[in-house]
């Protein structure tokens, strides 16, 4: 397993929330690749987390950009270090989204970029709702949660919509890697993340990032969910690579999904039903990821 | 060796970006822009450009690649037309606000509905407020010079712009002319490479388009102000420095045709200039005192010139490709905007040539009678439309 490099190219003094999994996700990933890294960043938390002009926190180039264009903007970086010699390898470039502006705003950019097979590494940091606005549902959010646009009240208006599967969106660009990642496992986080810069082309890294201000959750435990959510197999710790999938971090012991639910205020209207059918479409994800991991290794 | 070729407005655009060495193209594809494009690839593939091409999946990423391409320190060139242009809004203001001298090439093109696909300006002027210097081309030749002459203007250390060069569909962009492709050389020495002093870098890490609170704002978009302000001068500097390096005049701001001491001033934009002047001459030749003010430089304004060119006319006669909805012409409402306090003059605004009706001989000629018979009876209207169904005997006859 990989050691956490001891290098830190984000200071302290950040704007993040207490307990911000985003602040985590930026800290590892830039341990992970070191210097020689130019980030492009949409509106999202990470526009904000830096500090405001003239202060940043971020020891490596920063390209702000707009919401909808995180993909087309590392596409433009690597050009231009392409014309002028520098070699993928030696730089690695990286778009480093929310869950918004890669899932929902984002997505035709990301497609784009791994469709024309721009060498990067594009980044979802995904704590499931556009928290910098102030927590309303994206593509991301999962079933049954609270948000401020999905609101319980008298109409139990919670989300209703399952929540997008962007690793099968990225795979099936055909791009050479795509890995999950938490940050309740920094060591297995950072393996994948160099992994995915020393492979040429397309890359996809899909963070797990909690935000206690957004999930309604103590920010003490932040780390905690990310294990349980692992636990549960609520978010399965795998990578595709060239098709093949990997499961490369399995639950010794499956945990219920209600002790993961639990522990956030988003979740906490849910009646008991819709807690077991969260946890038996929790079951077949996992059946079905399990089947893939088979299927493609045979 | 300097060539002559016939070429389109499309082929002249895409050979003064590889004449500008563009490092990166990000563009994608729309009617009547594609032939760019297209040119581009070709140039690309047969190795006659050194570029790279990213062949992005819309407008808005074209631009978006193109910005994030300037900023790693690239000369950076896209091309678009009509609707990609109003997909790539957002991204033209970021451009200015970044202070990134990407340049482009717009086909001016309608906007539907009804979908259109012919000239008219309403395209370009929407953008009027982006912060991107416009320069309207009156031929192809123009076009090839503008584009390099724009890399210079905005990669000068006080301008820090984008730019739009323009051109009006199908009269120039598939139209063909005798184009002269100047030796590489010659373009080098005048057009150096783009070496910013603030680009991402390793070494020396910064953070570009960071939030900027209100007491910072503010003096950001001040800056760009002054730039503006500064930008006639430098404008017109490398007008004449162009000039001097491959003997022709592009037009600077304004260019002037025969207005020295005319009563009445015909002004226009684009491609129905060369039509004009030609029904110009033929006026003088009848006994009218007429000359003709070719707008070439949009943005920014030539507020000075035209309080200059305007001393002693009587009537100002603009023709206007556009029309802002309860507004009025987009020159003519400017050029009123720059006589306003200087000049006592009847100003009457001509809506000519909306998605591309044709602008015959005969309909510029009677545009400009009416503008010379207003010296003897007034200002009849602020703004006439012109070669209606409902008025068309009138402008025809």
């Amino acid at each position: 397993m990989a050691k956490v490099p001891e290098m830190e190219l984000m200071n302290k003094g950040t704007t993040a929330c207490p307990g911000c999994g985003a602040a985590h996700a930026m800290r590892y990933m830039l341990k992970a690749l070191g210097k020689k890294t130019m980030i492009n960043i949409p509106a999202c938390c990470w526009a904000v987390i830096p500090g405001v002009y003239p202060s940043r926190n971020l020891e490596i180039p920063l390209l702000y950009t707009a919401f909808e264009t995180t993909g087309a903007s590392s596409s433009g970086v690597r050009a231009a270090l392409n014309a002028k010699g520098v070699d993928p390898r030696e730089i690695t470039v990286v778009g480093f989204a929310g869950d918004g502006g890669t899932a929902d705003i984002g997505i035709q950019a990301l497609s784009g970029c791994l469709e024309r097979g721009t060498d990067t590494i594009q980044v979802m940091y995904d704590n499931e709702a556009y928290m910098n606005t102030g927590i309303q549902r994206s593509g991301e959010t999962p079933y049954g949660a609270w948000t401020t646009t999905t609101p319980v009240g008298s109409q139990k208006a919670w989300k209703k919509n399952p929540k997008k599967n962007m690793m099968e969106v990225v795979n099936a660009h055909g791009i050479p890697y795509a890995a999950t990642v938490s940050i309740g496992h920094p060591e297995l986080m950072i393996e994948k993340i160099q992994k995915a810069k020393d492979i040429p082309g397309p890359k996809f890294i899909h963070i797990y990032a909690p935000c206690p201000t957004g999930w309604r959750s103590d920010p003490s435990i932040t780390i905690e969910l990310c294990k349980l959510a692992v636990d549960s197999c609520v978010f399965p710790l795998y990578e595709i690579e060239y098709g093949e999938y990997k499961i490369y971090k399995k639950p010794k012991n499956k945990i219920p999904v209600k002790d993961y639910l639990k522990l956030q205020g988003r979740f906490r209207h849910l009646p008991q039903e819709e807690v077991e059918m969260i946890q038996k479409n929790v079951d077949k994800e996992w059946e079905l990821l399990l089947k893939k991991e088979e299927f493609t290794n045979e | 060796m300097s060539e002559m070729k016939i070429v389109s407005g499309n082929f002249a655009a895409a050979y003064g970006a590889k004449l500008s060495r563009v490092e990166v193209v990000a563009a994608y594809p729309i009617t009547p822009q594609t032939e760019v494009v297209e040119k581009i690839a070709e140039l690309v593939a047969e190795g006659e450009m050194d570029s790279e091409y990213i062949k992005v999946e819309s407008e808005h990423s074209a631009m978006a690649a193109c910005i994030a391409a300037s900023n790693a320190g690239a000369r950076a060139y896209t091309a678009s037309s009509a609707h990609g242009l109003a997909l790539m809004h957002e991204l033209l203001i970021w451009a200015s606000g970044a202070r990134l001298p990407v340049v482009m090439t717009n086909i001016n093109r309608a906007m539907g509905p009804p979908w259109s696909v012919w000239a008219d300006h309403h395209d370009t002027l929407a953008q009027k407020g982006t912060g991107q210097l416009q320069f309207f081309c009156e031929s192809n030749q123009e076009v090839l010079d503008s584009v390099i002459m724009a890399y210079k203007i905005c990669e000068d250390e006080d301008i820090m712009l984008p730019a739009m060069v323009v051109e009006d569909a199908f009269i120039l962009s598939h139209t063909k002319e005798p184009v002269e492709i100047y030796d590489q050389e010659l373009v080098d020495e005048f057009l150096p490479s783009y070496d910013p002093d603030y680009k991402l870098d390793v070494d020396q890490p910064l953070g570009f388009g960071s939030l900027g609170m209100p007491d910072w704002y503010m003096d950001f978009r001040y800056k760009i102000a002054e730039a503006f302000e500064k930008a006639p001068d430098k404008i017109m500097e490398v007008n004449k420095e162009f000039e001097e390096v491959f003997g022709r005049d592009p037009g600077g701001l304004i260019e002037k045709y025969k207005t020295d001491g005319v009563d009445v001033l015909i002004v226009t934009m684009g491609s129905i200039s060369s039509t004009s002047k030609d029904v110009i001459d033929e006026l003088r030749e009848e006994g009218h005192n007429v000359g003709l003010a070719r707008l070439r430089t949009f943005r920014p304004f030539p507020v000075e010139e035209f309080r200059k060119l305007t001393k002693g006319v009587n009537v100002v006669g603009v023709m206007d490709r556009s029309y802002t909805f309860g507004h009025g012409g987009d020159a003519a409402r400017e050029i009123k905007d720059a006589l306003y306090g200087h000049r006592d003059v009847i100003l009457k605004d001509y809506i000519v040539g909306l998605g591309g009706r044709d602008l015959t001989p005969k309909i510029l000629k009677n545009v400009m009678l009416d503008a010379i018979s207003l010296q003897d009876k007034g200002l009849d209207k602020e703004i006439e439309w012109v070669d209606l169904k409902i008025n068309q005997e009138r402008w025809r006859r």
